[in-house]
């Protein structure tokens, strides 16, 4: 009993960073599962698995939704953040240590109300976009969808003004900004974009439910509203939310590679100064490629589109680096190191793929086909989440203070990149070839679509198969794997300093550090 | 140069600053008149898709090489390499930044040079309305005549579509033209495409617009410029003796003309 109560009751930072970590592994088991079933539905022309589009457009909703807002962006800003920053500076822990638990507990409320979804009668069918005015106008619980956005945004913000004060003010003495790990940057580049951009999201979700509960009429044409409003708005917060997910991850890679390449991070500044917050400031400038096809006047998609195409510079500074810190390394491949390589390849596919899209003239033939699908999971979605499970297996040891098992880790690994190809390269392939267009309950206006289907639907079967492995290696890791040791992989970075698992406080006295000390020190003397 | 401005300042002022497909995307006034947008589509697809893999290769080659040159082995004790000089660095910098920024430049000017072959409408048209809805596409020639689902279009004449919604927002998508557009309420957006042979494409929605979205699906139908006009006259002449639209009348509100600037 005493056991829960500690974990409930917590503080620190650490298990703070544990229980983002399992609020978001269970939700991307249910968020996987939706994925299962409508790749099951998708399997085939015509009904399959459920004759009702409507259930299929609520897996839709729910896949969406919480993979976002209950998987990717917790388990990046609230698993890794709470985890790794507090260690890497060398504080005792983050600022605000009780509004830090807040934040968990609100998140954990924000996922139970999207898991609601399954228990109500009307479970909300909005896609995670929930554009207006389908959204004002449908039997489905849109308020559901509302209050979810608002309370994992609200737990965002709070993290966010924790995280900016923890690592403005509480660096061990004598380290300057330049001599920070590149995943501290990253971090605070993304909670320096939730700040500015969760507000409206906020705004625009909760107008929504005005529209739709209240009888305001915010985006209804026939009084005085536009529906385009919400779209700029919503897009406005979730293409830089697209980059909240990606610097953390690119983070977590940049430090895995370092590490086990025993080397410095290749032109740091750079990486930090050009990529960080170069993407930081363009972020905000592009939304509008995802109304490229919306009617927005002719003028803004051209600027919108070389701002999007700029975004190459920052993006392609952040991969020189991650190749260039390789060279001349002492390559070891244990498995985050697997996972950070296979996530460089996901997210050059994933990336490269996105410029067409940020041409507006061949959007309008790709948008909204499976092409844009496949994309999005390349660069987000799949190298996203290998990136998280690259920074669980990195930081396993120091969170458990035991060692997976590498064999498996391995296995695990190959098994969901194959399968993660197999599913997203055909996805990008038949978009442009049929030009199939993605939330389709049924593709019978697309019956050439039908063998690519299947191939996808094998595809999704054999990447449950991985993510499973991986799973029960840590479970199994975490409850009777080997003592790991303190510093299993050689780093020289901060966190790896202290015993694992770190007790409550990190250091019995705080560290310092000298002139000559970088998290990347591995010259020879 | 003056043929060109046929497509707009925008499309003049990119072959001015030299880009290399200019002559390409610009129909000549000796052979084919109008530019179809799906070649033009076809065209930069291909070499878009050229780019991307020239430089994917690229960084995944190095990758490979990298890891595979430097990984840990008796004999090779690498590792603790020191940070750049501040030359290096800078180089390491400036020239990837000029390099991406060119390729942008490069990806955007033909862009936009299609873009406005795209967005401009050639004056020989035919012009027809089209009010979406859940779950159909109404579409309203100028004499009056009405269908439901089913686009009828003479080959070899441009069609511009102007569009609404009396619902939710839809897309209409020609997947064999290359080209969509989404109808939203309150809004008037615009559309073309150019229909050479006669034949049959597909229309369907690719803006999530309610339970049944994956089954809007209708028609374009190229007919023959003869055929067509048999088709319109005759339909139009009912339209005229019955004084009431001839097929499936469109209901709800009706379409709010704003003042979206018009092709």
């Amino acid at each position: 009993m005493s056991v829960i109560k500690e974990w409930v009751f917590t503080t620190d930072h650490k298990r703070v960073g544990v229980l983002y970590l399992i609020g978001s592994i269970a939700a991307f088991v249910v968020a996987g599962i939706m994925a299962l079933l409508m790749r099951a539905e998708l399997s085939a022309v015509g009904p399959t698995l459920t004759a009702n589009p409507t259930t299929y457009n609520v897996w839709l909703y729910a896949h969406g939704a919480i993979m976002i807002l209950g998987f990717q962006i917790p388990a990046l800003t609230g698993f890794a953040a709470n985890f790794a920053v507090p260690l890497m500076i060398g504080a005792k822990d983050v600022a605000f240590p009780r509004l830090n638990a807040f934040s968990v507990w609100l998140f954990y409320m924000g996922v139970i109300l999207a898991l609601l979804t399954f228990v109500i009668p009307d479970p909300p069918d909005v896609l995670w976009t929930g554009y207006p005015p389908y959204s004002t106008i449908t039997t489905g619980n849109t308020a559901l969808y509302t209050f979810t956005v608002l309370l994992i945004g609200f737990a965002s913000i709070i993290a966010g003004v924790n995280f900016l004060t923890t690592i403005a003010y509480m660096r061990a003495p004598g380290m300057g900004w330049n001599k920070l790990n590149f995943f501290i940057w990253s971090i605070l580049g993304s909670f320096v974009m939730q700040l500015i951009y969760v507000p409206v999201l906020g705004t625009a979700v909760l107008l929504i439910s005005f529209d739709k509960y209240l009888g305001t009429h915010f985006f209804d044409p026939t009084m005085g509203g536009d529906v385009l409003t919400y779209q700029n708005l919503f897009w406005f917060y979730s293409h830089p939310a697209v980059y909240v997910i990606f610097l953390p991850f690119v983070g977590i890679i940049l430090e895995v590679i370092a590490t086990f390449a025993k080397n410095r991070i290749f032109n740091y500044k750079a990486a930090v100064y050009g990529g960080v917050w170069g993407i930081v400031i363009i972020s905000g400038e592009v939304w509008i490629h995802h109304l490229y096809v919306s009617g927005m006047p002719d003028w803004l998609r051209i600027g919108q589109m070389v701002t999007t195409l700029m975004i190459s510079v920052p993006v392609g500074l952040i991969t020189i680096s991650m190749v260039g810190t390789l060279y001349k390394g002492s390559i070891t491949f244990e498995t985050p190191m697997l996972y950070a390589l296979g996530t460089v390849v996901l997210f050059l596919i994933g990336g490269l793929t996105g410029i067409p899209l940020a041409v507006t003239s061949l959007t309008v033939n790709l948008s909204e086909t499976y092409y844009v699908v496949g994309h999005f999971h390349y660069v987000m979605a799949v190298a996203g989440t290998l990136a998280i499970f690259c920074g669980v297996y990195y930081w396993f040891p120091k969170m458990t203070g035991r060692m997976y098992n590498e064999l498996w880790g391995k296995i695990g690994f190959w098994i969901t990149f194959v399968g993660a190809n197999v599913i997203f390269w055909n996805m990008m392939s038949v978009g442009v070839r049929t030009g199939l267009p993605r939330r389709y309950y049924d593709f019978a206006s697309f019956p050439e679509a039908a063998q690519d289907q299947y191939i996808m639907s094998m595809g999704a079967v054999v990447i449950a198969f991985g993510f499973a492995i991986t799973l029960i290696n840590w479970i199994v890791g975490a409850a009777r794997g080997p003592k790991a040791g303190d510093n299993p992989w050689e780093s020289k970075s901060l966190e790896w300093t202290t015993v694992s698992p770190p007790p409550h406080g990190n250091w019995p006295t705080p560290p310092k550090v000298s002139e000559d000390w970088s998290p990347y020190a591995y010259e020879k003397r | 140069m003056q043929r060109h401005c046929k497509y707009g300042a925008g499309a003049t002022a990119m072959t001015a600053s030299g880009s290399v497909l200019a002559e390409k995307y610009i129909p000549t006034l000796e052979s084919d008149k109008i530019f179809d947008p799906a070649a033009g589509w076809d065209r930069l697809w291909a070499i878009v898709l050229t780019d991307i893999t020239v430089m994917g290769v690229a960084f995944a080659l190095a990758t490979f090489y990298l890891v595979w040159k430097y990984r840990r082995r008796p004999g090779h004790e690498g590792g603790g390499v020191g940070p750049l000089t501040a030359g290096a660095a800078i180089a390491w910098t400036v020239i990837p930044t000029f390099i991406f920024l060119a390729d942008d430049f490069y990806i955007a000017a033909n862009g936009w040079q299609l873009w406005n072959a795209q967005r401009t409408v050639p004056a020989d048209r035919l012009e027809i309305r089209l009010e979406s809805g859940m779950y159909s596409w109404d579409y309203t020639y100028p004499n009056g005549v009405r269908t439901q689902n089913e686009l009828k279009v003479p080959a070899g004449k441009p069609v511009l579509l102007r569009m609404t919604s009396r619902d939710t927002i839809h897309s209409h998508y020609l997947p064999d033209f290359r080209v969509k557009e989404d109808s939203m309420p309150g809004r008037i957006t615009y559309m073309w495409f150019y229909p050479k042979k006669p034949g049959e494409h597909l229309v369907t929605c690719t803006e999530y617009c309610g339970v049944m979205h994956s089954y809007m699906a209708g028609k374009v139908i190229v007919l023959s410029p003869a055929d067509y006009n048999a088709w319109y006259e005759q339909e139009g002449a009912k339209v005229k003796s019955a004084g009431t639209p001839a097929s499936p009348s469109a209901g709800g509100a009706k379409p709010t003309e704003n003042k979206q600037k018009s092709a």
